[in-house]
């Protein structure tokens, strides 16, 4: 049974590419309001349980309840509509787009202009143009990004980068933030400032799904977590109860956790 | 002189900026008469087919510069919304419909295999999207050059003749009028029509691209997984780029049958949807304006060869080239050269519109 | 049942030829992930130069036998300098460019060699002269000259000497490493431009090969055939998995009897509504088919979604 306040519940998932068994009878569940963090060493199929939650792939068996309901074999776009946004491990933004735009793009699956709306410049068309305008700087300011709002995405720092799809992730409304490695590639002062930036988005309402590496991070941020290996759950807990589990330690090849 | 700083300070100026669109619009009302007085009849008739090939590549822009599909067979549309228009209005099946039903007709007809033959193209990318849609084209042009047996549809090879021109009660465009003192020939009078046209086309195209529908393109041109997972339904949206385009091109189309008054599969070959990718390309994707100047260049400039011919003869004693020939090799070493050279088109792949003015004399194009 | 003999027969004849000119496609492609519009020009290029060659030395008297490998050699030259040419100045420098760019440059190249053949050969259609008399020949019930017999066959023994050479060569597997990982291979020792010219060497005189053949087959050449051999070359390719070099022999030969057949009962099929002169559009139907419901194609490598 399912806790009352589940917002996620992932039952039994597993995944195959070929022979290889990416992921093997995986369960975890994320509570509303949580940080959940999803750790493990490389390979673990960890990336792919994140696709598998976001509809980029299709589980080859198991369970999917988001907020209620069934969302097994939705697609990307109609898990989105649901209420669950991403980031990328490899950062995938609109390269060719301004930060703004970036974040406006975050904007579509909550707004309703189509072509003629465009075309023909109705009031309600404006109105709502101007609206997601407004929200996205709002967003760029949310996450620090005020200055380079008119920047071309590809030309932001990397910093920057990670920052904006966490701010066009939030365009969409999600209830559920999906984040994978935010904080790979960044400095102990940018990873501090992310740090806030993820408490500060959990405070606001938002549920927070994390996979890292940077494991005083996620150990400092996550109130659950759970570790893979080899495409299988091997630990869920509290962060101090798994760091000290012997099965997560010899996961990692024997060097400590903290 | 810093011309860019110049032009955005004129252009921040409102006064200047009235100033200009009135003298861009005397000109353009005048252009047809100026050009029979400077060139002669045949470069209206040109600047004519211009137009329509300025609707042409707006068309192509939104599924190729816009949406990043790569439409090989791009002509196919065209060639929808012309024969449309000629079979319904000629005597090959002996029907005259009005072209006010027509015109629309023809454009929703090429929008219907703008879906058709985007649909199988959904989960394609690059260079394979290409080859199918070429392949696509192909055969259009195919069974249009064959549905001639065992029923007559297309009259095949030979194609459509005696298409009306537009035409309502006894006043026709393809007769000449006069009107405050000067003669409008057909190519004038049609030059006003196609220049309302191609007006539109670039509205709509400008509209488009700073819109929602516009930006879920773009997005999927550039990432087409993350602009999924951000909630674009990626599959209507395609489909949308390829039925926005198709009517372009189906519009473009049937007004072409209208002003010729007759078309054949010749007109449709794969050349042509190579020749609107390029005013595509070369002016620079996705930004309209480029994509109206390569129209522009790549109708013109041809005309223009045509006088080597003439020139070879007085220089030379014979025509060693041919104008048509060396056209196209004229025209394989501009594709080379510019992807050699400057990829990204004549101008810059995308101004950034949403930034303040102030900001526009400072920044670097490109 | 005779009409099935022989449109099977002339399916294989042709079909090899459509696979001597995949070879080209399917192994640029492999190793570049580029489709080289401008191949089939360039068999086109052989098959113009080869009637010249034979036009010359027919007129001096020289044997049919000697006329004919002189020919082949001579277009095998020429291509062979045109098609790496292409590679160094036109495709070199665009290797890590967007999509687009090598594709609008690989259809410039291809109107380039068009028009510039129209140049030198004019527009007309170019007969090549008939050096032997052709014999008949009678296989199960089907009819075809000692000509296209020959054909077929020297086209096999191309097509197995070229999968010999790419299974034990050094060459040859510096070529599959390259194909497989080029980032790699370079840094195992491999001179990956060197690999890939020498990969459009083979194309290209392969190419001239067929482009020999093709003017045997027809008797005539013309400026623009390169157009419809490259693409039905290039369906080919895909039918049989593009980037593999046996696929391409097996999609040749089954696109070339797929053609055949269907040109030949088409009209019994449909009954008399549509004709052998749709006969082009089955090439076309199979590659979107093909694409559409099985990009990786027959004995698939790449995937259909090369971005």
């Amino acid at each position: 049974m399912q806790p009352a306040d589940a917002l996620l519940s992932a039952t039994s998932i597993s995944k195959h590419f070929g022979g290889l068994a990416a992921l093997s009878d995986v369960s975890i569940t994320i509570r509303r309001g949580e940080i959940f963090g999803l750790i493990g060493p490389n390979g673990a199929g960890k990336t792919t349980l994140f696709n598998v939650l976001t509809g980029i792939y299709a589980a080859d068996g198991g369970e999917l309840i988001f907020d209620g309901k069934r969302i097994d074999g939705f697609k990307p776009h109609h898990v989105a509509q649901r209420g669950i946004a991403r980031t990328f491990q490899n950062i995938r933004l609109f390269s060719s787009m301004t930060a703004l735009e970036n974040v406006m793009v975050g904007r579509h699956v909550r707004t309703r202009t189509g072509v003629l709306g465009a075309v023909l410049r109705t009031r309600r068309a404006l109105a709502e143009e101007r609206a997601i305008v407004q929200r996205a700087h709002e967003l760029l300011d949310y996450c620090g990004l005020s200055a380079r709002a008119y920047d071309l995405a590809r030309d932001l720092p990397y910093g920057d980068q990670r920052r904006l799809e966490i701010a066009r992730a939030l365009a969409t409304e999600p209830k559920l933030l999906a984040l994978d490695e935010p904080a790979a590639g960044m400095n102990a002062t940018e990873t501090e400032a992310l740090k806030t930036l993820l408490e500060r988005i959990r405070a606001d309402g938002i549920t927070l799904l994390l996979i890292e590496h940077d494991m005083k991070l996620v150990m400092g941020l996550s109130h659950s977590v759970v570790v893979l290996d080899y495409g299988e759950k091997i630990a869920e807990g509290e962060p101090a109860a798994v760091q000290r589990d012997a099965k997560v330690i010899e996961a990692y090849l024997g060097g400590s956790l903290t | 002189m810093n011309f860019s700083a110049t032009f955005g300070t004129l252009s921040s100026n409102p006064h200047w900026r009235r100033m200009a669109w009135i003298v861009i619009a005397l000109i353009l009302l005048a252009a047809p008469f100026l050009i029979e007085a400077t060139l002669g009849r045949s470069w209206v008739r040109i600047t004519d087919v211009a137009l329509l090939f300025i609707m042409l590549a707006l068309g192509l822009n939104i599924v190729v510069g816009f949406a990043g599909l790569l439409d090989l067979g791009y002509i196919a549309f065209f060639a929808v919304g012309a024969y449309s228009y000629a079979l319904l209005a000629s005597p090959q099946l002996g029907i005259h419909w009005p072209f006010l039903l027509l015109l629309p007709l023809g454009a929703a007809v090429a929008a219907l295999f703008g879906i058709l033959l985007g649909a199988p193209t959904l989960r394609l990318r690059g260079d394979y999207l290409a080859i199918v849609t070429l392949g696509f084209g192909e055969i259009i042009r195919v069974f249009l050059n064959n549905l001639n047996r065992p029923v007559n549809i297309t009259n095949g090879p030979q194609g459509i003749t005696l298409i009306d021109p537009l035409q309502m009660g006894g006043f026709s465009l393809s007769q000449s009028h006069s009107f405050a003192g000067l003669t409008f020939s057909p190519v004038h009078s049609y030059y006003f029509v196609f220049l309302v046209c191609a007006v539109l086309s670039i509205i709509i195209s400008l509209r488009l691209e700073n819109s929602r529908v516009g930006r879920a393109w773009m997005a999927i041109r550039d990432d087409e997984l993350a602009a999924s997972a951000m909630g674009i339904n990626t599959r209507n949206v395609k489909l949308l780029a390829f039925a926005m385009g198709a009517t372009f091109g189906g519009l473009a189309g049937a007004l072409f049958a209208s002003f010729q008054g007759f078309i054949s599969p010749e007109s449709f070959h794969l050349i042509d949807s190579i020749m609107v990718l390029c005013m595509v390309v070369l002016g620079g994707m996705g930004n309209v304006a480029g994509v109206v100047l390569g129209a522009v260049l790549l109708t013109a400039l041809p005309e223009a060869l045509r006088y080597i011919g003439p020139l070879q003869q007085s220089w030379f004693g014979e025509i060693l080239v041919e104008p048509s020939d060396a056209r196209m090799l004229l025209f394989g070493l501009a594709l080379v050269l510019m992807m050699l050279l400057r990829p990204s088109g004549i101008l810059p792949p995308r101004r950034r519109r949403m930034a303040p003015p102030s900001l526009v004399t400072n920044r670097a194009t490109g | 049942m005779e009409i099935f003999a022989q449109q099977l027969v002339n399916g294989l004849v042709l079909g090899s030829i459509y696979a001597l000119v995949a070879l080209g496609y399917t192994m640029v492609y492999g190793i570049l992930g580029l489709i080289n519009f401008a191949h089939g020009d360039i068999t086109m290029i052989g098959a113009l130069v080869s009637i010249t060659v034979v036009q010359l030395l027919a007129a001096a008297g020289m044997p049919a036998a000697v006329t004919l490998v002189l020919a082949g050699g001579v277009a095998m030259v020429v291509c062979v300098i045109l098609g790496v040419s292409i590679e160094r100045v036109a495709y070199r420098p665009l290797r890590r460019a967007p999509r687009l760019a090598p594709l609008i440059t690989a259809i410039g190249i291809s109107i380039l060699l068009q028009y510039s053949a129209a140049l030198i050969w004019g527009k007309q259609y170019i007969a090549m002269p008939e050096l032997i008399e052709p014999t008949r020949i009678s296989i199960a019930g089907a009819q075809l000259t000692d000509l296209q017999a020959a054909i077929f066959l020297l086209a096999c023994l191309i097509m197995a000497g070229l999968l010999w050479f790419i299974k034990t060569s050094r060459m040859g597997r510096a070529m599959r490493a390259t194909e497989q990982n080029p980032d790699v291979a370079g840094l195992m020792g491999v001179n990956t431009n060197t690999v890939i010219a020498f990969t459009f060497v083979l194309g290209s005189a392969i190419g001239a090969i067929a482009g020999l053949m093709v003017v045997l087959y027809y008797g005539l050449g013309h400026y623009f055939m390169g157009f419809m051999l490259g693409l039905k070359a290039f369906t080919a390719a895909v039918l049989g998995g593009i980037g593999n070099v046996a696929g391409a022999v097996l999609g040749g030969l089954l696109l070339g009897v797929i053609e055949s057949l269907a040109s030949g009962y088409i009209g019994d099929l449909t009954g008399g509504v549509l004709g052998s002169n749709y006969r082009d559009i089955f090439a076309f139907l199979v590659l979107v088919l093909v694409l559409v419901l099985k990009p990786s194609g027959l004995m698939g490598q790449h995937s259909g979604d090369r971005a």
